[in-house]
């Protein structure tokens, strides 16, 4: 028999889709200000290993000159990228979703156990309930990371009056290596989640749009049901 | 949830008043409400971001080739900032032994090819007409100022620099320019009015603005603006004036090189 089964509030479902354009404009754009001086190396011991972009990519893209239009995107959707940051996070926090999200104390040894059974090393994955151990990790990073964007993009955008944040960011140099990691970070986090998500299926996608999802319940042993309500009164 | 909850209500109290909906409809009816609001909503943003990235540039004037939308913002940005702004806040310095030797440059507009040093004057134009004529030795012999600070450009690059020269407020203060400080504005040109900027009275007369005329303790090269420039560490490079040809006042913005060229006016830090 069909169950419906209630996942995600609609304010945390709009939030993580409006997150979606709104980042990647701020990724766009960042790039057009980083694409004006690409100074960004990997270097050891004067040894360059890594330089991002070739030539022929900035031909292909009629990058330069571009600027001024990069950093007036940028000023603008930080706006929106803060104010939807903000708003997920008191939401989280309000309604009680973060007891969810947030790992516990069990997370970190359970989420090596869910990266196995991924990889089909393993073949039962951890019990869960709304996320799983590796979930709870990767969403709460993400939103750390999200915060340190913001915190270390104000630091670059006015050191002189948020010079204390410059200080928490260890210095207006490392504050723009930092903001620019935490860039790299969302696009690889970017590509696993999409991969994750394919692999999840239909009835997981659906859930982050309609906010249910559909279980097939066979009838089940009285006490098994009671187990179950235990063991979710115990996480 | 609350939304599809009270949809489904009406939805059910117009068609089906009586017979509760099976589990399948009322998958079906919160599949259609989610993904057709999902699919509006997705429309309507590509929308607005399309209006927004083929609005129409500014009129030329001041600041210009920015999209308009996004110049309010950047205007709007600025009065944030601006309320924010204290002349206490002072800009890092550094040790003498971590200024760079080779000091960076990016560009030659305004003060390209070499200037005839003992012909140069730089021009004050007061509120009152009056025109002050002022050579670089007079210059020289006001109160000098050092400062080792970290320079940065808009591109993204910075760099630790040391440069000598009057803090603008002492230059002020020495040629009786008090009056003028109440404009909300200085402006300043190249010789060749090739090259200009406009800044905000409060940045001109923070504590750490230098009118320079000295890098690494020599006399400044050509290329970086000889025999004075805007040292304003309180802003992006773009408003670190080479060459300074003359100073106005004003309670309009005064133009703005960069600015015209669809950056924003304040670059302030």
């Amino acid at each position: 028999m069909k169950v419906i089964k209630e996942k995600h509030p609609l304010l945390m479902r709009w939030t993580h889709w409006v997150n979606f354009p709104i980042l990647t404009i701020m990724i766009w754009s960042g790039l057009l200000i980083y694409w004006a001086n690409d100074t960004y190396t990997f270097s050891l011991f004067g040894v360059t290993f890594i330089r991002f972009f070739p030539q022929g990519f900035y031909d292909a893209l009629h990058i330069p000159k571009r600027l001024a239009e990069g950093m007036a995107f940028h000023f603008l959707f930080m706006w929106f990228f803060a104010l939807n940051g903000f708003l997920y996070v008191a939401y989280t926090i309000i309604s009680g979703q973060w007891r969810e999200l947030l790992p516990n104390r069990h997370s970190f040894k359970e989420a090596w156990q869910v990266v196995l059974h991924d990889l089909h090393i393993r073949k039962m994955a951890p019990p869960q309930n709304k996320y799983n151990a590796a979930q709870r990790i990767a969403y709460t990073a993400i939103i750390v990371m999200g915060f340190g964007s913001l915190i270390t993009g104000l630091a670059i955008y006015k050191p002189v009056q948020f010079n204390y944040l410059v200080w928490l960011c260890g210095g207006y140099h490392l504050a723009r290596i930092w903001h620019f990691v935490l860039t790299i970070g969302y696009v690889l986090f970017f590509l696993v989640h999409v991969v994750q998500v394919v692999l999840a299926g239909w009835n997981n996608f659906r859930s982050v749009i309609s906010g249910f999802e559909v279980i097939d319940e066979k009838p089940q042993p009285v006490i098994q049901i009671e187990n179950d309500e235990t063991n979710e009164k115990a996480e | 949830m609350k939304l599809t909850k009270r949809l489904n209500k009406v939805f059910s109290k117009k068609k089906a008043p009586k017979k509760e909906l099976t589990v399948e409809q009322k998958i079906s009816r919160r599949n259609f409400i989610s993904f057709g609001s999902f699919l509006a909503l997705g429309s309507a943003a590509y929308g607005g971001w399309r209006w927004l990235y083929t609005s129409p540039l500014e009129k030329k004037g001041i600041t210009a080739q920015a999209h308009a939308p996004l110049r309010a913002v950047l205007n709007t940005n600025e009065k944030i900032v601006r309320g924010l702004y204290s002349n206490q806040n002072l800009v890092k310095t550094y040790p003498k032994g971590m200024a760079a030797k080779t000091v960076r440059h990016n560009s030659d507009i305004g003060s390209a090819g070499l200037v005839d040093v003992e012909a140069w004057k730089l021009v004050v134009k007061k509120s009152n007409g009056e025109m002050l004529s002022i050579g670089i030795d007079e210059i020289m012999k006001l109160p000098k100022t050092e400062i080792i600070y970290d320079f940065k450009c808009v591109e993204g690059w910075d760099q630790i620099s040391h440069w000598g020269g009057v803090k603008f407020s002492d230059f002020i203060a020495h040629f009786k320019l008090d009056a003028e400080t109440a404009f909300e504005y200085v402006g300043m040109e190249t010789p060749d009015k090739k090259y200009y900027v406009g800044v905000d009275m409060p940045s001109a007369m923070h504590p750490q603005t230098l009118l320079a005329y000295e890098v690494n303790e020599k006399p400044l090269p050509p290329k970086h603006g000889a025999p004075l420039r805007l040292i304003i560490p309180v802003k992006y490079g773009i408003k670190n004036l080479k060459r300074i040809g003359s100073i106005n006042f004003s309670n309009t913005r005064p133009r703005d090189y960069w600015a015209e060229q669809g950056y924003d006016y304040y670059a302030g830090l």
